[in-house]
């Protein structure tokens, strides 16, 4: 099971195999795991979870890898072991009839033992041998093998035996955990790093202002890269969590799909579509500018998608969120009760930083939300530094970056303090950045909102009012007027004006086209009376040309009459030629 | 003068049960046989039993009897249970870590000496 380093290819022979401890985030920051077949030394002061990493060594490889362990345990019966680990979940017992564990109780009680002449521990080694073979154990947690000094007077030879110890594991390929206590001014108390060389881990449980808080430190790790600082780790009901600085590396899968932002008036400034999935969106603002409602807005599509939702507020309690977001229209039950939202609360003063993280890695793990909210971060620096939130939110962001989770971070602006920037300094991680501010103008103050950034698409660069309705939240493009942006009553007051302007400019319209209407009527009328006049004229035409042709017709029967009456004349004329002497 | 403040008991509650752990025939489980055998002559007459047990044939016991050191002595009668260890080469220590008083012939060679 054992990884090979990443170091060049060259050297990929003689690389340091490593055996992976199945512990939450050990492996990442020693690159692998524990040096295969050698001994590790782990230690630290009382009550700082030494034994709890080996048994979880153990078990992990028992389980996981199926590599059976062996525990020596100096300090606790085996009964008393079980029952401790019990409380994370690990059952030594089951482990232990399925030939997966062997615990041996070696109790070291100084007032029994008389020492006279030359000894050695060959029975110590008579019995690892025993355990080791009776389940093929690859494994072995020495817990906590100083405790050997209170019983043995003869430190000289104690310690040739531990060399001959750490020897004889070395030789047997035997991955091992040796717990120790730490010494005032040595790693352990006994100094057992001098025989162990190759990896030492050192634990530490320390109180700061009343917050408690573990860190892990590799403090060697010969020959492997490993991480140099000191992790923050929690002992929680499923083992250890170690919490490395995973975002060394800067290699997301991104994603070209979009989330509707849950205002359809922001996705309209955010090229139509919204974020970007698996982005991490910064809202930052002042008090009561509106953050909770955007990111209560950015839940509601989330879940009305059918996708869940990990809410965590720092604040408010979740059914105060879910009234106040009510009023704006945002029905925030409905999801809960589907089981689409998770909505956890709880003070950012309750635990240290690291536990605040802890706590929202196994929310996100448990919950698999598709979008995260957290509102708002701000308060987290009260209870630790500033550097240290820092570094807590890059790791988280780094995280959901990984996980493609869409992560919405609201952010307080301090009054008084600038405004495109935040306190906690993470502006620069976050995708897209929207700001919003309250506008101060004659005598109110109205809520504003811009797009600051937003990488990877052509955003909108206006200013937009945020104005918070009882059906959601609106975006009204803001008015610009002489004395500046115009907001709240002055743009009612805006609107009003242009309003009545409007409505007279339509009065307007309408007596011109009344008057023109009666223009056109006046001119249909004079239409209509020279078409009559017209028709007289036409009909007087007709008859003009009728008279003229009965005239026509007349005159010609009358020619006809005459010619006809004249042929007779002539008729008479000769007749009367014929008999003269008779006319005259 | 101790063994005179003593009255000496010989009954069988007396007997010494004597367990020596070794592993395999090392130096060191040699001479613990050889030093353990002379001091409980001298000491014990017959009022002893040891048992020699080699843990590199039976590796178990050494879980079931807590053994880590080697060589290691167990008195397990009378009780309380006593462990020595080492190769027993300090005599003294062996006798005040047993709780042993000298052997009747031994006191009264004491007596008398």
């Amino acid at each position: 099971m054992a990884k090979k380093t990443n170091f060049s290819s060259a050297s990929e022979l003689k690389a340091l195999q490593k055996t992976p401890t199945g512990i939450r985030g050990l492996d990442e920051i020693t690159d692998g795991g524990l040096p295969k077949g050698r001994t590790t030394i782990v230690c630290g002061g009382p009550g700082c979870g030494k034994t709890m990493a080996g048994i979880e060594f153990l078990v992990r490889g028992a389980l996981e890898f199926n590599e059976p362990g062996v525990l020596l345990a100096f300090e606790e019966t085996p009964e008393e072991m079980a029952t401790n680990v019990a409380s994370l979940g690990f059952d030594l017992h089951d482990l232990a009839n399925r030939k997966k564990l062997f615990v041996d109780y070696i109790p070291v009680e100084p007032s029994q033992i008389a020492e006279t002449g030359a000894y050695d521990l060959e029975g110590l080694f008579l019995r690892l041998q025993d355990a080791v073979d009776r389940v093929g154990a690859k494994r072995v947690l020495l817990d906590t093998v100083e405790a050997l000094f209170s019983g043995f007077s003869n430190s000289g030879i104690l310690r040739a035996e531990f060399r001959r110890l750490f020897r004889w594991l070395k030789d047997r390929g035997l991955t091992t955990i040796v717990t120790a206590e730490r010494g005032d001014t040595t790693l352990t108390r006994e100094g057992l790093e001098e025989y162990v060389s190759d990896c030492v881990i050192l634990l530490d449980h320390r109180i700061n202002e009343q917050v408690s808080a573990r860190r892990m430190r590799i403090v060697k790790y010969r020959g492997t890269r490993h991480g140099a600082d000191e992790y923050p780790f929690l002992i929680e009901e499923h083992g250890i969590s170690i919490l490395p600085v995973t975002g060394l590396q800067l290699q997301h899968s991104v994603s070209d799909e979009r989330v509707p932002s849950g205002v359809p008036d922001l996705d309209e400034m955010l090229e139509g579509k919204g974020y970007f999935r698996g982005s991490s969106i910064l809202l930052s603002g002042t008090a009561g500018s509106g953050k909770t409602t955007l990111a209560a807005s950015f839940a509601d599509a989330t879940c009305r998608r059918g996708e869940r939702c990990l809410f965590i507020a720092f604040e408010e309690s979740s059914n105060q969120v879910a009234r106040n977001m009510k009023s704006v229209g945002i029905d925030l039950q409905q999801w809960s009760e589907k089981g689409l939202l998770v909505h956890e609360a709880w003070r950012p003063t309750q635990y240290g930083i690291e536990t605040h993280l802890l706590r929202i890695h196994k929310l996100i793990d448990k919950v698999k939300p598709q979008s995260v909210i957290l509102d708002p971060i701000t308060n987290l620096i009260n209870s630790s530094s500033q550097k240290e939130v820092h570094s807590m939110l890059v790791r988280l962001m780094d995280h959901l970056k990984s996980a493609q989770i869409t992560a919405l971070f609201a952010s307080l602006t301090a009054g008084g303090g600038a405004l495109e920037k935040t306190s906690e300094g993470i502006s620069s991680l976050a995708d897209t950045w929207i700001l919003l501010r309250d506008l101060e103008l004659n005598g109110e103050r109205n809520r504003c909102l811009y797009v600051l950034k937003s990488r990877g698409m052509a955003h909108s660069n206006q200013l937009r009012e945020f104005v918070l309705t009882d059906t959601g939240v609106h975006l009204v493009p803001a008015y610009l007027g002489p004395g500046g942006v115009l907001t709240g009553s002055s743009r009612l007051a805006q609107e009003a004006r242009e309003k009545a302007e409007a409505r007279s400019r339509e009065q307007q319209a309408g007596r011109k086209k009344q008057e023109l209407d009666s223009k056109r009527l006046a001119l249909k009328a004079q239409i209509a009376l020279l078409q009559a006049e017209f028709s007289a004229v036409e009909r007087e035409a007709e008859e003009v040309s009728r008279e003229y042709e009965e005239r026509e017709e007349a005159l010609e029967c009358d020619r006809r009459n005459m010619a006809k009456s004249r042929a007779s004349l002539q008729e008479n004329v000769i007749e009367l030629q014929a008999a003269p002497g008779r006319a005259d | 003068m101790r063994a005179k403040a003593k009255a000496i008991k010989s009954s069988s509650a007396d007997i010494l049960d004597l367990r020596l752990y070794i592993a395999g025939q090392t130096p060191k489980s040699l001479a613990a046989i050889s030093n353990l055998k002379k001091i409980c002559a001298d000491y014990l007459d017959s009022r002893y039993r040891i048992e020699v047990i080699d843990l590199s044939k039976n590796p178990a016991l050494a879980r079931d009897h807590q053994i880590l050191a080697i060589p290691t002595l167990v008195r397990s009668l009378p009780v309380p249970i006593r462990k020595i260890i080492g190769d027993l080469s300090n005599t003294e220590q062996v006798v005040l870590g047993l709780d042993l008083q000298p052997s009747e012939s031994k006191r009264s060679r004491t007596w008398s000496g």
